[in-house]
Order: structure tokens, then C-alpha cells, then sequence
């Protein structure tokens, strides 16, 4: 009695007990399901959010007045302007690994086209912040340094704005938008990027040469950068250590003894992204933990059932036995039996999980990724839970007693 | 492979009890015995007399508490419990008052199952199922189910079964306890048939008309032989008509 003989008894065995059989598997179908679409889901998921980092762009560091980290009744940032342009400028010339800076200031305002309006995010900046946010333009040109320096009335559309104002895809280029009532050319839309991971659309906002905003849109406060700065270290490894230039550079610019909190704050993007990266994770490896457990619980299912059926079969045991069937050939019967009931739950519960994954993350709009390894380790994984939970009642039947099994009524 | 007493089946003082709470109960109290090739042999007793118990032993189901059982010059009475299967799947065939065919399960398939354990390859298991089918009238009724068959074709199925492996003893017990009285005549042919050919039967009743188809007649009575009757030939001789009669 050969390996493939075994099998085809015991497979035509769980054939003529299908429903029986596919109920036990459902256990084992469930929890493979749910092993393979959580793990899909966490690595889509992570996927995601680098993704959504890498859209907000790579090694940044943003510096804001005020601080965060609150001392005392400190408010928030820039509730109380601390950053100067130059400030700006120092950091620019005299911090090194920084790859460039760019001030970002902000206030939200109605923008008219001839026939549409549409409130958004206005933005001062300059040339170097759509570099700094590897966000290039889809048409059009970025401002000059005589835009910049000469208060142009000069607009750099986002995607959204852009169909907002002027139609889905066109391109309103070189067209008259008017920004609070100011007329500005349109000079440039920049290309689609996207859902920031706060889930705030980067598309809906416009751009204006950083002087225009202070001139035109919003008075400026003097010395003060009333806004924050954006700063591109040149390689990842200089993150960290631009981070503690500026700081150290800001706190000397701003007479601040060492006894005094700062009156700035830096967020390094790169942490928050690892930081996110990693509760992902944490939370995928607790979900798998509550799947393996439901795996676990398939297979005592899975145990159950074959001791009903050895009982149910203890004739067929013992007439087995009576013709020549060694303990050994009783016992790999009822383990292939488990085996295969757990093997083909496993498969069933992989294309099951990726279909649960598929789905979910279609519907939350992100990337699906199944891995194939995950996939053959649960199924293996199964095949050893029918072996182990196959293992007791599968003794039990091949030491029957043949003068009792076939007795048995 | 015959000793020289020329017996196939030899009890020499076995002796079986079974342990019955603190007390042992014995069922055999030393029963000598010997079966030749080609015998026809019928136990009987009443019940609690061992007969089951003899058969079980002589099937090598169970093991003697003590004394010799050879089969075909082998003691089998210390042997483990895979030597004992190979022992049973190698030289015996067995035929059960209740049939047990397995369910859902075509008469070939179940008339194959000794030959699977046997290590037979498929082609020729098939082969040998039907030749065995064929030889008890069968031949029409290989693809049929257990549950599509008469009692008596049930119990021919289980004699192909026991026919398959070409062992040298057959051991029924009570065959033909759940058939009616025309059938059993159908069965107890086909064993006369056997017995003819060369097997050795050996078959447990407690009904007399049955034992008067064989040629010795051993009475067991408290776990000893209490006769042991032979005749030149049986009470009852049925033509050999198994096979016109399915």
C-alpha cells in the first residue's frame, strides 16, 4: 500500500463526506483567509503610506515659529512668529548638507475665473519649493527671479484648481484667474500628485511668487517669515544632522540661552514616515496573531471531526485490519485524511484571503500585495495543524482493537 | 511448509481468559485441535462455549493466554500485531455474518481491499477482483454498490473478497446468519465448491442444518472440544450451480 494509494482512499473517504468535509475545512478556510488578508492589507497599507511620503517629497525637514513642545503656556506654532527672512537666508548659505530651502506661506482665499470660482489654499512660495516636493509642472514655466522679486501677479494652478476653475484637464495657461479679487496670469498648472496622508488633497492649492502674496494677498509682518520653511537635505544619512545644524543655528540666531526652550520647531518628515511604517507593522503583526489563532481553532475543528469519524468508522477499522491492514496503514489513512481536509481548507482560505484583500483594498484605494511565500508557508502551516490535530485520533483508530471494531455497532 | 502431521490449522493446549475486573474469565481451557488442507470443518456450541473466541484466534485476530497455535508449520501465537495483519492478509480469508462491504463502494473496489494492503499494483488488482467475482457468479455485478445488491450477492461479494488473496483457509463466521434459508443453500454451495477445489473452510454456526454441509463437525462446550464428529462425506451435498443461480 503505497503514498498515492493512501491518499486516494482517504481523499474519496472527505469526497463522500463533502458537506462534512467542507465544514471542518471552514475553520481552517477562515483562518488562512484571514492570516493571508490581513498581512496583504498591512503590506498594502504600508505601501501606502510610503507612497504618500514620497509624494510629500524625500529627506524634508519643516521649520515653523513656535513651539510644539509645549513649555509652559507656549501656544502652538506660529502663534508666535519667531522665523525671519533672514533666517531663511542663513540657513540657505550657512548650514551645510541642505540642499535647498524655500519659505511656504499660506492663507485661504477665492479664486475666479471667468465663469467658475473656487475657495482654496493660496501659497507663497518660490522656484525652489516645487523642486524641494519633486513636483514638476505639467505645462507652463515656474516663476522667474524677476517674479520673485518684482511682486508679479503670477499663478501656478494645482490639478484640482485648475479643473475646478477651467474643466476637468484643460489647461488654462496664460488665461486670467483673479485671486481675491487681484487678476493674475495663469503661468503654469503642476502635475496631478495627489492625497497627502491626513487624506488633504496637494492638488487643490495655488502658487504666487512669495513677495506677490506679501504684497498682494496677505500684508507681511516686516522682518518676520510669517509662514514655515522647507528645507531638502542633499542625501538621507544628512537628515539627522541638518536637523541639529539648523537647530543649533536657530537657537544662536534667536539669542536663546540653554536654559530656554526653542522658539521654533523642526518636524523631520523621514520620522513621521518611519514612525507611521512601523505602527502599520505593529498592528499587522497583532492581526496575524488573532488569525494564527483562528487557524488554531480550525484545527481542533479539524480534530473534532476526525474523532467523530473514526467512531463512525470503527467497522470499517476493524474490516481493514481484519484483511491485512497494519496500525501504520490505519494511521497515515486517517492522517492523510487530515491532512487533506487541512491542505485543501488552506488553499481554499488563500484564494479566499486574496480575494477579501483584493476587495478591501480596492474599496480604501490602495496598491494589494500578495506574498506568494506567505501564501505556501499557510498552507504548509495547515498541513502541519491537520497532522498535529490529525495525530490524536488517527492513533486512537489504528490501535482499535479488530475483534471489538468489527463487533462494533 | 507443512509440518509433518500434515495438519494446516494446530492448536496444541490453548488456553484464553479474559480479565474481568479482579477475576480473569477463561473462555478456553485447553483445546487440542488440527485441521488438514481441504478440510470442510463447522464449529458449534452454544453461546459462551468460545467458538467466537476459537475463531478469533484461529484468524489470528486475537492471541492465545497460553499454549502453541501453528499455522501452516508457522507459530503465530507470539507474533506482533503487523506480523499477525501480513499473516491474516497473506493465508486467511475471512466472511462476517454482517457482510461488512464498505458502503458507497463498488463490489471490485471492495473485493480489491485485501490486494491493497497486499502491495498489488492496481492493474492487477482489478484482474484478480473480477476473476474472484467471476468464480462466485458475480461477473455481472462489479460497478454495483453494497446497497444495490441482495443480501445473498452482498455475502458472494464478501466470499470474492476472501477469495482474492488465494489464501489457503477460509473462515466464516455464521455466513449465513442474516440470510434467508434459500440464499444460505446459494452460499453454502459455493463454499462445498471451495472446499473442493482445495481451500480449507472452517465455520462457525449454531445452527445444525448448516453444519451437515460439512465434513467434520467440532462441538465446543465451556471452552473444551466436546466431539469432534467426521464423516466420510457431508449430510448435505448441493451441485455446483453458484453460478447459475445469480
Amino acid at each position: 500500500m503505497n503514498v498515492l494509494q493512501t491518499f486516494r482512499v482517504a481523499l474519496w473517504a472527505l469526497w463522500a463526506n463533502r458537506l462534512r468535509s467542507f465544514l471542518t475545512a471552514l475553520g481552517v478556510i477562515i483562518g488562512v483567509a484571514a492570516v493571508i488578508a490581513v498581512v496583504a492589507i498591512g503590506e498594502g497599507a504600508k505601501a501606502n503610506v510610503e507612497e504618500s511620503f514620497a509624494a510629500m517629497g524625500t529627506n524634508l525637514l519643516v521649520v515653523m515659529s513656535g513651539a510644539t513642545t509645549a513649555g509652559g503656556v507656549r501656544g502652538g506654532f506660529g502663534s508666535q512668529p519667531s522665523l525671519t527672512w533672514s533666517d531663511l537666508g542663513a540657513i540657505q548659505s550657512d548650514v551645510p548638507g541642505v540642499a535647498s530651502a524655500a519659505p511656504v506661506l499660506r492663507t485661504a482665499t477665492s479664486l475666479a475665473s471667468d465663469d467658475q470660482n473656487w475657495t482654496t489654499q493660496v501659497y507663497g512660495t518660490t522656484s525652489d519649493y516645487f523642486e524641494l516636493r519633486n513636483w514638476p509642472l505639467a505645462s507652463g514655466v515656474s516663476f522667474t527671479s524677476s517674479d520673485l522679486d518684482g511682486q508679479t501677479k503670477v499663478v501656478i494652478l494645482g490639478r484640482t484648481v485648475a479643473d475646478q476653475l477651467y474643466g476637468p484637464g484643460s489647461n488654462p495657461t496664460g488665461q486670467s484667474v483673479r485671486i481675491a479679487n487681484v487678476p493674475f496670469e495663469v503661468i503654469g498648472v503642476l502635475s496631478p500628485k495627489g492625497q497627502s496622508t491626513s487624506g488633504q488633497d496637494y492638488d487643490d492649492g495655488a502658487f504666487v511668487p512669495v513677495s506677490t502674496f506679501q504684497g498682494k494677498l496677505q500684508r507681511g509682518l516686516g522682518n518676520f517669515l510669517s509662514g514655515v520653511i522647507f528645507i531638502r537635505a542633499s542625501t538621507a544619512s544628512e537628515v539627522p544632522r541638518v536637523q541639529a545644524a539648523v537647530s543649533a543655528l536657530l537657537r544662536d540666531r534667536h539669542h536663546l540661552d540653554a536654559a530656554a526652550d526653542d522658539d521654533f520647531s523642526i518636524r523631520n518628515l523621514v520620522e513621521i514616515a518611519n514612525a507611521q511604517a512601523r505602527g502599520t507593522e505593529t498592528l499587522t503583526t497583532l492581526l496575524s496573531a488573532i488569525a494564527a489563532v483562528s487557524l488554531a481553532v480550525g484545527g481542533i475543528g479539524i480534530m473534532n471531526i476526525m474523532l467523530v469519524s473514526v467512531t463512525e468508522r470503527t467497522r470499517e477499522v476493524g474490516l481493514r485490519v481484519a484483511l491485512g491492514a497494519k496500525p501504520q496503514h490505519i494511521l497515515g489513512q486517517f492522517l492523510v485524511e487530515a491532512c487533506a481536509l487541512a491542505c485543501s481548507g488552506g488553499a481554499l482560505g488563500v484564494l479566499l484571503g486574496i480575494g477579501v484583500a483584493a476587495r478591501l483594498a480596492a474599496s480604501f484605494g490602495w496598491p494589494v500585495s500578495i506574498n506568494p511565500a506567505l501564501a505556501l508557508l499557510a498552507v504548509v502551516f495547515s498541513a502541519l495543524v491537520g497532522i498535529g490535530f490529525g495525530l490524536y485520533p488517527a492513533l486512537k483508530a489504528s490501535r482499535l482493537d479488530p475483534i471489538q471494531a468489527l463487533r462494533y455497532e | 511448509m507443512i509440518e509433518a502431521s500434515g495438519a494446516l490449522i494446530r492448536f496444541e493446549r490453548v488456553f484464553k481468559s479474559y480479565p474481568l475486573g479482579e477475576l480473569t474469565l477463561p473462555v478456553l481451557q485447553g483445546i487440542d485441535l488440527a485441521v488438514t488442507g481441504g478440510e470442510f470443518v463447522a464449529i458449534m456450541g452454544a453461546s459462551g462455549s468460545g467458538k467466537s473466541t476459537l475463531m478469533n484466534i484461529m484468524g489470528c485476530l486475537d492471541r492465545p493466554s497460553a499454549g502453541r497455535y501453528v499455522l501452516a508449520g508457522r507459530d503465530v501465537s507470539r507474533l506482533g500485531r503487523g506480523e499477525l495483519a501480513e499473516v491474516r492478509n497473506e493465508r486467511l480469508g475471512f466472511v462476517f455474518q454482517s457482510f461488512n462491504l464498505l458502503p458507497r463502494t463498488s463490489s471490485l473496489e471492495n473485493v480489491a481491499l485485501p490486494l491493497v494492503y497486499a502491495g498489488v499494483p492496481a492493474r492487477e488488482r482489478r484482474a484478480r477482483a473480477a476473476a474472484a467475482l467471476e468464480r462466485v457468479g458475480l461477473a455481472q455485478r462489479l460497478d454495483h454498490h453494497p446497497n444495490q445488491l441482495s443480501g445473498g450477492q452482498q455475502q458472494r461479494v464478501a466470499i470474492a473478497r476472501a477469495l482474492v488473496n488465494r489464501p489457503r483457509i477460509i473462515l466464516a463466521d455464521e455466513p449465513t446468519g442474516n440470510l434467508d434459508s434459500r440464499t444460505s443453500l446459494e452460499v453454502m454451495a459455493l463454499f462445498q465448491e471451495l472446499c473442493r477445489s482445495g481451500i480449507t473452510l472452517v465455520l462457525v454456526t449454531h445452527e445444525p442444518d448448516i453444519a451437515e454441509y460439512a465434513a467434520r463437525v467440532i462441538t465446543l462446550r465451556d471452552g473444551r472440544v466436546a466431539s469432534d464428529e467426521r464423516r466420510s462425506a457431508p449430510l448435505r451435498a448441493l451441485a455446483t450451480e453458484a453460478s447459475a443461480a445469480s
